[in-house]
């Protein structure tokens, strides 16, 4: 086919593009049931997801409601809200908020899954393994209003099961979901529990991929389980974890929005709040949409960039570990 | 004999740190159930600590059930998964047959278009004037349109079609079905699995609906479960909406909790496989 093509390409120009669009055409025509089954999809992207992108623009302008995203005016300079952001006293609080709550989730959250995995995979009895595994993975799919309630009862300053223990045993009440002392631990601390048992299921699927003959062998030689688990059992999911704590730094700059607009309150503000929170209450909540997008395109870009990097760190990792 | 012993020793600590696990997982679940059903006073009694209740009240539900707006947030929030579940696996799936046809002219220029949305978005301000402009705002479709397709579950569903044997689509073309059908007919039906994974996670998304409920909706009558129950749990120290002089105790705050997480603690247990299929289906592609 291909050369035949070439044939009829080299002599002259004119009719061999119209065949090249021809047979263009009847490739789509060919395939049109399919053009017409990705077309809702296209939309949707196109308009949910595409138009957003342009809608950004607004961040350089100053945007009103009646005059619309075309109609507003440019700002002056085009940089304006951006230079406002970076003024303001939000700018470096957010920021500290944003990647400290971050990291103290990629550093307190990378382990517990990992040895949940690790208890999992050395349980010898399989109705005990399957308890656990049900009970540890349904957190998960608990919204966020839902573990704050079950906050609210365990920890709410009056009526909190753990300040009734603490005010009967004669201490004072502790304000764990209202001081700025308590509430990042209270947010670490919540996440873990929502992901303790889900985030374990992919190092139990890797190390399901772990070579049983190693086990064998390892037996043989008279190893204790505990020199099982730090001679094979890590070593064959080391490129798991690493891979995944990469992935995870792409998303520093996501501290958790879900979690934190529902558990937060404002006396905490200055601990809790982080970029994705400001954007929605300035945006949303006080309508000065440009500067708010100004800070979610800021946010986006820096996302953008950590993501791209961490992928191609972990595939650089990925083909020299595998 | 040592060795034996040493196992023992071993298998111990790995049951009882796992037993503790669990425990730590549903234990605050359990808690928040006793809560609701126990009397405030006996609560209080007890210094909070009841988790075998002596005296069983269902008060705390009847009373949210008739005197406060959670029955009608609890049909929106019906509303919303089944009309939006079902709008989501129309979309996604109509768009991964399609880009699971490798020959397919054009298919990288889609693909790019569905991966592009997973690195970058336009952010909350401009989705919003967007659902504004179409005139969403204030309806059901606010909280359905606007993550109608997940770019994640496309490439889920898009690699399991992709999984499918070649020679079924073949033999299928040569009796002259048209690629409708064959989606209808052949490839759904052996695409259970993937399509209850991806089913199961867009329909806990729509149950646990709450973003899209704040950003586009202020009708209150149209606010689903989620966003009642967290306005219940604000308002600890106001009456609630419709009952007056009524205080919502903690016993009420927590039946509205059970209310709004019974149906998924109910249903998760006999659909957990799917959901961990999900999970690594998902991993393997990210």
């Amino acid at each position: 086919m291909r050369t035949g093509q070439l044939e009829t390409n080299a002599p002259r120009m004119q009719p061999a593009s119209q065949t090249k669009l021809q047979s263009a055409l009847k490739a789509f025509w060919r395939f049109r049931a399919f053009y017409v089954m990705l077309l809702p999809g296209v939309i949707y992207f196109i308009v949910f997801r595409y138009f957003p992108m342009y809608g950004v623009i607004i961040a350089f302008k100053d945007f009103s409601i009646m005059d619309g995203i075309t109609g507003s005016a440019w700002a002056d300079p085009w940089f304006k809200h951006f230079q406002a952001f970076y003024e303001s006293p939000y700018f470096s609080q957010l920021l500290t908020n944003t990647l400290l709550i971050s990291c103290y989730k990629l550093i307190w959250g990378t382990f517990p899954p990992i040895i949940v995995a690790i208890l999992l995979n050395e349980c010898r009895i399989r109705w005990l393994k399957s308890i656990v595994q049900t009970l540890t993975y349904m957190p998960h799919f608990l919204s966020w209003v839902i573990i704050f309630g079950i906050l609210l009862t365990l920890f709410s300053q009056n009526g909190g099961l753990v300040n009734r223990w603490i005010v009967e045993m004669g201490g004072e009440s502790i304000p764990f979901l209202t001081s700025t002392e308590y509430f990042r631990s209270i947010l670490v601390g919540s996440e873990i529990w929502q992901n303790l048992g889900w985030g374990a299921i992919i190092y139990l699927a890797a190390m399901a991929g772990i070579d049983p003959t190693l086990y064998e062998a390892a037996k043989v030689d008279g190893a204790s389980r505990m020199r099982m688990i730090w001679h094979i059992t890590l070593p064959g999911i080391r490129s798991i974890i690493v891979l995944l704590f990469v992935l995870k730094l792409g998303h520093l700059l996501d501290a958790g929005f879900d979690q934190i607009y529902i558990l937060y309150n404002i006396q905490v503000y200055p601990v809790a709040d982080i970029l994705d929170t400001w954007v929605y209450r300035t945006g949303l909540q006080q309508l000065n949409f440009s500067l708010a997008s100004a800070v979610g395109l800021f946010k986006s870009v820096i996302g953008l960039i950590l993501v791209l990097g961490a992928n191609r760190v972990a595939k650089k990792w990925g083909e020299s570990i595998w | 004999m040592v060795r034996s012993w040493d196992d023992k020793i071993f298998n111990t600590i790995v049951y009882v740190i796992l037993g503790l696990c669990g425990l730590a997982a549903i234990l605050p679940i359990l808690y928040v159930v006793s809560v609701s059903i126990t009397p405030f006073g006996e609560v209080l009694r007890n210094g909070g600590f009841i988790l075998f209740p002596r005296e069983i009240t269902f008060s705390a539900y009847r009373t949210l059930l008739t005197e406060s707006n959670i029955p009608s947030a609890f049909r929106v929030t019906v509303l919303i998964t089944v009309i939006g579940t079902a709008v989501n696996i129309v979309l996604t799936g109509l768009m991964a047959y399609p880009l699971s046809r490798k020959n397919l002219p054009g298919r990288n220029v889609f693909l790019l278009m569905i991966v592009f949305t997973l690195l970058f978005s336009g952010g909350l301000i401009p989705t919003y004037l967007v659902v504004k402009s179409l005139g969403l705002l204030d309806s059901i479709w606010a909280m359905i349109l606007p993550n109608a397709i997940w770019s994640f579950n496309v490439l889920i569903m898009k690699s399991f079609f992709e999984g499918l044997p070649e020679e079924l689509f073949e033999s299928a073309r040569m009796d002259g079905a048209k690629e409708f059908r064959i989606l209808l007919q052949i490839v759904a039906p052996l695409s259970i699995p993937v399509l209850l994974t991806v089913g199961l996670f867009y329909l806990v998304g729509h149950w646990n609906e709450f973003f899209q409920a704040i950003f586009y909706v202020t009708d209150r009558t149209l606010f689903p479960l989620q966003v009642v129950v967290r306005e219940i749990l604000m308002q600890s120290q106001q009456p609630l909406e419709n009952a007056e002089n009524m205080m919502p105790t903690q016993t009420m705050q927590m039946a509205s909790v059970m209310i709004a997480s019974l149906p998924v603690i109910i249903v998760y247990p006999f659909l957990q496989k799917h959901f961990t299929k999900g999970m690594l289906l998902g991993s393997i592609k990210g």
